[in-house]
């Protein structure tokens, strides 16, 4: 096997930093999305475990987006210069999303006690947490569809900065990334609370956004061939596409049949091969091309004396990082915190 | 509005916002930590309480900041996706580094603000410490990146296209360690004036609260040796900036024409037809005192410059003037509590030194609004000084008042919501219920 280049590594990098974001913060918009659909008695117990999930580690998940956007912008220029024009709209109402659900969760945490205040607070967060999945979908699946090409300098507007990622096949992946973000959150939240009553609750909606990814992943795939050449072709006819599949219906059998027999820990496990089967996936089936049709792992790559430095970076940034990223779930994530308890002293009410 | 005039005003606005939730997540660290540590050491009950305090204000303007932040790091290629093109392999090295200085912060924020109750007490100071110096090094890290458009270094530039690039000697660029450095104290200036003058503020209605004494005490101890020390700092970036950018150190000091013995033009409104400066005081051979140290040194004017390569010379004056002045402003208040603190007196009980604290509050972020608009306004019409203009960077997209006037809009409304939660949390003093009855002893013999 050759041995990898520069280029290919940091592209990896990159996409590991999309997966993070994926799993980590992915789940933190799920559980925005469970918010909004807190329902029945157990409504406000729902609501406050999520809170107490998300609380300490929301920012810290955050973060893998913005070391993905640097890394674009270091390693490959010519990528974030073109998606940051064709993509402008939905990146935009996007980013007006991540500003919402941040701040509103945070206001939310700081502000008044009282339920009026406090449920306004929260359906601004649980708003942006379920539309910012989808503008975050709808910009993956432009680029998987090859439709961020180079800009046209004549044109209509619609022609230019809409129809490149108003499709039907975007609009599928927007729905696959809100189910999936949906699913990846009611399995985690399934570990966050020692309540028998919780859990059923957060069980139940795990098995039904479980089974809504499946239909969300079925549609994608069955429109990808006519909209996204290049992707179908690679996720549907190449060598490593059967035993791909493979592997990600495993994961996604083996999650519901652990949630079905209350196995949450394997649940855990099993959904997060799941999402990075799926992320990895896409990957490899647009592989070389970072931005179909033209921008490719070479043609976009930054000069070897940044991509080397960059390198050297991540490399001490991961020794930093990993350790403390592991301490930090190591004292929220050990065990399920109690639900009844409120946030402790350095919390919001005291 | 043109779309390139839409764009600069939403980087501004973008910017303006995020400087000043950047700039508490660099002090309030050390504030809560210098607190949570005098707890630690002399079992101030009302020391905790402020750290805790502090702690909540931190974690609502650093998620605003985050978030804020984000934003930003998406603009640079929503709105200047050329700019993006050909800079990202040189300042995208400390936008990486500080992401992950950023990262660092964020992971031990969170055990900071929800950890009292399950790590260690020291364990949980160390988080707080980790937390302000990655704090510290994310915003040296993005300065460092500025400091690149205003003096760019390690390529070489052929016929329009970038080659040797050496993303190091970018690092290293001639306003890279004068920029960080006037940034970081401005930012403990700026947050340690900002604690201490609403505290300052309180005390004069409420002259022996024990609460607004501590805090008063702890944020100038941050504040006041940064203010002191930042004219020096002011004086290596101004003369780095003579050097490196005359242009715009002719647009800060209003000097429109070449010559040696150049006065220092001290407030008054430039007249860029007349090309003279109108109600100004001047002080003969003071401009070539400051910018070379030498009272006879000619000061390159403006007259150097084609027209259409001049910045605004009336806001970068004007901003300037309001940054050298609020910046003088904190460091004579910051003397004059040093001197009080060495004979000794109580400066929480000096109602004079009080009302000029409380005029001080808003001060350190003003001047730091300021300098940003003298660094960015004054580099215009360049985005990368000398190489790439800024017209030629902006995006393609028409329309951009929209998200201009949207983000605009967004961040009035967070910003207003951002004052009444620090109102409601943080500034209003505990009730005494909740300490009175075991700390009024200690509050009786301060007074």
């Amino acid at each position: 096997m050759p041995e990898p280049s520069l280029a290919q590594v940091l592209a990896a990098a990159l996409v590991s930093a999309l997966n993070a974001y994926v799993l980590f913060g992915g789940a933190d918009f799920g559980g925005g999305v469970w918010d909004l659909l807190a329902t029945g008695s157990r409504r406000d117990r729902q609501r406050e475990v999520i809170g107490h999930a998300i609380g300490p580690i929301w920012e810290a998940n955050h973060v893998w987006l913005i070391l993905a956007i640097v890394l674009t912008l270091t390693c490959f220029p010519p990528v974030f210069a073109r998606v940051g024009i064709v993509l402008h709209i939905p990146l935009t109402l996007m980013l007006v999303g991540v500003v919402l659900r941040g701040s509103a969760f945070t206001f939310r945490t700081y502000d008044d006690e009282r339920d009026t205040v406090q449920r306004r607070w929260g359906r601004i967060f649980a708003g942006a947490s379920l539309v910012t999945p989808v503008l975050l979908g709808v910009c993956i699946g432009a680029i998987a569809a090859g439709r961020v090409g180079p800009v046209a300098t004549g044109g209509g507007f619609t022609e230019r900065f809409v129809d490149p990622w108003l499709t039907p096949f975007s609009v599928a992946v927007g729905l696959l990334a809100l189910t999936l973000f949906a699913h990846l959150a009611a399995v985690f939240l399934t570990l966050e609370t020692d309540d028998p009553e919780l859990i059923a609750d957060f069980r139940v909606r795990a098995l039904g956004s479980g089974l809504a990814v499946f239909l969300a992943a079925f549609g994608a795939l069955l429109i990808a061939p006519s909209h996204a050449p290049l992707v179908g072709a690679g996720v549907l006819g190449s060598r490593w596409s059967l035993p791909w599949h493979l592997a990600t219906g495993a994961a996604a059998i083996v999650t519901l049949a652990a949630l079905w027999w209350k196995r949450y820990h394997l649940a855990r496990v099993a959904v997060g091969a799941q999402v990075s089967l799926i992320i990895w996936g896409w990957a490899l089936a647009q592989y070389p091309y970072l931005v179909p049709p033209d921008l490719t792992l070479t043609s976009a790559g930054a000069p070897v004396a940044t991509l080397r430095l960059v390198l050297i970076a991540l490399g001490l940034g991961v020794a930093v990082l990993l350790p403390s990223l592991v301490y930090l779930f190591r004292v929220f994530k050990a065990g399920p915190a109690h639900s009844a308890r409120r946030l402790p002293q350095g919390g919001p009410d005291s | 509005m043109s779309d390139l005039l839409a764009a600069r005003s939403q980087m501004a606005v973008s910017l303006g916002f995020h400087i000043l939730f950047a700039v508490a997540g660099i002090g309030m660290p050390v504030l809560m930590v210098v607190a949570e540590q005098r707890y630690r050491s002399t079992g101030d009950r009302l020391c905790l309480e402020l750290a805790k305090r502090w702690a909540k204000g931190a974690a609502i303007l650093f998620a605003v900041g985050a978030v804020s932040g984000t934003v930003l790091s998406f603009e640079l290629g929503l709105l200047w996706p050329h700019f993006m093109q050909l800079a990202g392999p040189i300042i995208g090295m400390p936008l990486s580094l500080e992401g992950f200085a950023f990262f660092t912060e964020a992971i031990f924020l969170g055990i900071y603000l929800y950890g009292w109750d399950r790590i260690s007490s020291r364990a949980h100071l160390w988080a707080g410490i980790l937390v302000a110096v990655s704090g510290a090094a994310s915003g040296i890290f993005v300065v460092i990146a500025n400091a690149w458009m205003n003096a760019p270094t390690g390529f070489t530039l052929t016929q329009g296209v970038v080659t040797h690039v050496d993303p190091i000697a970018g690092m290293l660029n001639p306003m890279a360690f004068q920029q960080a450095l006037h940034m970081t104290l401005a930012s403990y200036a700026a947050t340690g004036f900002g604690v201490a003058g609403i505290h300052a503020f309180l005390l004069l209605f409420d002259p022996h609260n024990a609460f607004h004494r501590r805090a008063l005490s702890i944020a100038l101890l941050v504040g006041a040796p940064a203010a002191v020390v930042q004219p020096v700092s002011g004086d290596l970036s101004a003369r780095a900036v003579a050097r490196y950018q005359p242009a715009k150190l002719a647009a800060m000091e209003s000097h429109f024409e070449t010559r040696r013995h150049a006065p220092l033009v001290i407030g008054g409104w430039p007249d860029t037809k007349r090309r003279a400066t109108k109600y100004a005081v001047e002080v003969p051979g003071g401009l070539s005192l400051l910018a070379f140290h030498d009272v006879n040194a000619e000061v390159t004017g403006l007259d150097r410059f084609p027209r259409a390569d001049w910045p605004s010379v009336p806001i970068v004056h004007a901003a300037f003037q309001v940054m050298v002045a609020f910046g003088t402003y904190l460091a004579a208040v910051s003397l004059w509590a040093g001197i009080l603190a060495l004979r000794r007196r109580d400066l929480c009980a000096n109602v004079r030194l009080l009302r000029a604290l409380a005029a001080a509050a808003p001060m350190g972020f003003v001047a730091i609004e300021a300098g940003w608009t003298v660094t960015e306004v004054g580099r215009q019409p360049w985005i990368v000084y000398g190489m790439l203009r800024t017209a030629a960077a902006v995006t393609p997209m028409p329309g951009l008042i929209v998200p201009f006037l949207g983000f605009s809009l967004l961040y009035c409304f967070l910003g207003g919501i951002v004052a009444w939660l620090l109102y409601r949390q943080i500034i209003r003093s505990p009730r005494p219920t909740a300490w009175s009855r075991t700390h009024r002893p200690a509050v009786a013999r301060g007074a």
